[in-house]
């Protein structure tokens, strides 16, 4: 194998600046999908558990709408097909005065599909937290919004705490798939790099180095998190 | 026929046993009692070497647990042991659970392990269950296709590992009637219980645990009318009479 | 939008045929291999030496640490360079696919023989079976169910995954359809065919694994 290495190339200008707009990018999507996916994923997985088979069947059937279709044909949906299907006024302004739009539908499209990911956790914290709990609660006078906000919801949280963490760094990979639509994110950029310079090599060592450091970082915090968050006396789901 | 002299077992920096010596003889039924916590499982798990000891000598029948050239799965085979959780395999059914150890082990002929089986399970009173798994049985029969599977190995001894603490009070005595049958027919046996009645009535002697340490060792009959140590009366006060 | 028109996909069905058979070949490559590949992982995190256990330990964080994009380009670049000469995005893509998903085939089959109790090995010791024999007669076959499940959704990942080689242009299933789409401005035909075509089988097939799951359990 022949090949002139090059480290140098990497932090001169301007492509030290791509990789870090770059990173900006990626965290910047990953974070705003994951307050997407969390926020509608808990509620959609709380449907799940619900006494009402209307709100169960609306809960599963988004579970399974999101979960059985390949996350990149789901960003293509949103991003060429969604804005044909509309009435037209409405697809008029996605597809004209829709702000950053390329930002816009990378980060809803990924936190839509992370929200059926934690809806799937969530729902199986409530379960594991318990009927048992449920049943107790109740039998106290309390009404079912407050046995799911006061105790299953906070204990569900508590025991997902790793799925969760899990899920998160998934958003964080999965965000590069946002350069399809043309987000320059962290992937892109090295890709440009490597195009440009021929150092593909240094590129994405360079590249995989960061993302293996974040993700290494945060499962470092979460680990710390969920020992904290632990209930006293218990092993907690995530002991080995 | 055991000999425990001088054993003793740490956990990191923890002393789980400390200075445990004694002696059980062929035919002998000797149930170990205390507190929880107090290292009476962890004994008997080392007498057939389920947990390694980092002092003292265990010898059964001549051999030495602890020694590195022992054959340890062969001196195991020759000790039975019954388990607080049953611990059969639930991808197996009831013959096959009996079964697994005699055809793997001993290298008995299929015909002549499903023979022994049978045998075993008749006498446990669950020939009728041979071909179930495992999941489907109460409590209480599990434990019992339990003890049979122990015996089918024909050991010289038996251990048994708190084997009525995980049942319901109704199987209890199902468990402890096939015991008092096997202690009736001379086996040497070793129970680790909180069953008092069944150690009054069966035991030929009762080691008394607190601690790590064998606080006491004494003739059944002693025990229970003037144990020695004042923490062995307290034991025996707090479970007696409730 | 123009009314929905079924001709556009007749006439496209010989050509999203032959990308189907991209992406199935694909995935049969990345599930065998990376199961291979997962169950050598596997035996080393479980071994007794540490060094196996740590190169094991350290190449499945890492790989899991990374987006499969950048894996795909790793190979679409590093490959031609390494062997000389270019292969073709299919192989390097196979080759991706396969590391990648070894990590998680791996952490697969750890967790599932992890997961048989402890009290099963301490019962096998007793009765005089050999560490082994303790692996081969009660580990494994108990491990073995409770992994197949989550074996076979992972391969329903795996499939759904290979969708990501569009990045590089190989003409799977959806890159063929993208590139019809595009030729003929029908891109909302062939994106709803796309999507309708991975959920009913991703559909079937998850539903199928969770029947068997329930199977097993009971």
């Amino acid at each position: 194998m022949r090949y002139n290495w090059n480290w140098s190339v990497l932090f001169a200008d301007p492509y030290l600046g791509w990789i870090l707009t770059g990173l900006g990018w990626t965290v910047l999507v990953s974070l705003c999908a994951w307050i997407i996916g969390l926020a509608l994923g808990s509620v959609i997985g709380t449907m799940r558990t619900l006494p009402s088979p209307v709100a169960r069947a609306i809960g599963s059937a988004y579970v399974e709408v999101f979960r059985n279709i390949p996350l990149l044909v789901q960003i293509f949906l949103f991003y060429f097909v969604l804005p044909e299907l509309l009435p037209r006024e409405w697809g008029r302004w996605l597809k004209r005065d829709l702000p950053h739009p390329e930002f816009t539908v990378a980060v809803v499209s990924l936190g839509l599909y992370t929200a059926c990911r934690v809806a799937e956790q969530v729902r199986a914290g409530i379960a594991t937290a318990g009927r048992g709990q449920a049943s107790a609660g109740l039998a106290t006078g309390l009404t079912l919004t407050q046995v799911y906000r006061l105790i299953l919801l906070p204990l569900a949280f508590r025991l997902t705490i790793p799925a969760l963490t899990n899920e998160f760094l998934n958003v964080f990979k999965n965000s590069s798939l946002a350069l399809t639509i043309g987000v320059l994110e962290l992937t892109a950029r090295t890709r440009a790099v490597a195009d440009y310079t021929y150092q593909s090599i240094e590129a994405f060592v360079v590249a995989s180095v960061i993302y293996a450091s974040i993700s290494f970082l945060i499962a470092f915090i979460m680990r710390r998190v969920e020992e904290r968050a632990r209930l006293p006396g218990t092993l907690g789901t995530g002991a080995r | 026929m055991i000999t425990l002299e001088h054993v003793s077992k740490w956990y990191g920096a923890t002393q789980v046993l400390d200075d445990c010596s004694t002696r059980i003889e062929k035919g002998e039924v000797v149930v170990v009692c205390g507190p929880s916590g107090s290292g009476k499982s962890t004994l008997i798990k080392c007498v057939n070497g389920l947990e390694p000891f980092q002092k003292g000598v265990i010898t059964v029948d001549g051999t030495s647990v602890g020694d590195p050239k022992t054959n340890l799965p062969k001196l195991r085979s020759r000790i039975g042991m019954v388990f607080q959780s049953f611990e059969l395999y639930p991808h197996m059914n009831v013959t096959e659970n009996i079964c697994l150890a005699q055809r793997h082990v001993l290298k008995r002929s299929e015909d002549a392990a499903r023979a022994r089986a049978l045998e075993l399970l008749e006498r446990v009173g669950l020939k009728s269950h041979a071909d179930r798994f495992p999941a489907t049985l109460s409590g209480g029969q599990q434990q019992r296709v339990a003890i049979a599977r122990a015996l089918a190995l024909d050991p010289i001894a038996m251990l048994f590992d708190e084997p009525t603490s995980a049942l319901d009070p109704e199987m209890i005595n199902e468990v402890l009637d096939v015991m008092t049958e096997l202690a009736k027919e001379g086996m040497t046996m070793v129970v680790v219980t909180h069953e008092m009645g069944f150690a009054r009535r069966v035991a030929d002697r009762v080691l008394f645990m607190d601690a790590g340490a064998i606080v006491e060792d004494a003739k059944t009959a002693a025990f229970f009318e003037k144990p020695k140590s004042e923490r062995a009366v307290r034991f025996l006060s707090k479970i007696l009479h409730h | 939008m123009s009314s929905f028109d079924f001709n556009v996909i007749v006439n496209a069905l010989p050509l999203l045929w032959e990308g189907m058979q991209i992406t199935l070949l694909l995935t049969a490559f990345g599930i065998l291999g990376g199961l291979a590949l997962g169950i050598v992982l596997a035996v080393m995190r479980l071994s007794r030496s540490r060094l196996l256990g740590f190169i094991a330990g350290a190449y499945v964080d890492l790989l899991r640490s990374l987006p499969l994009v950048l894996l795909i380009f790793w190979f679409y670049f590093l490959v031609p360079i390494a062997v000389g000469h270019p292969v073709g995005g299919f192989y390097s893509a196979v080759i991706g696919f396969i590391l990648f998903e070894a990590a998680y085939f791996c952490e697969i089959i750890r967790s599932g023989i992890e997961g048989v109790r402890r009290g099963q090995v301490m019962a096998g010791l007793a009765s005089g079976l050999t560490q082994a024999q303790c692996m081969r007669l009660v580990v494994l076959p108990q491990a073995f169910r409770a992994m197949l499940p989550v074996l076979l959704m992972q391969s329903i990942n795996v499939f759904k995954s290979t969708s990501l080689v569009y990045v590089i242009g190989l003409r799977d299933f959806l890159t063929a359809a993208d590139l019809i789409g595009g030729r003929d401005n029908r891109l909302t035909e062939m994106y709803i065919l796309v999507a309708v075509v991975f959920f009913v089988i991703c559909w079937t097939a998850s539903h199928a694994v969770g029947r068997l799951e329930r199977r097993i359990s009971a």
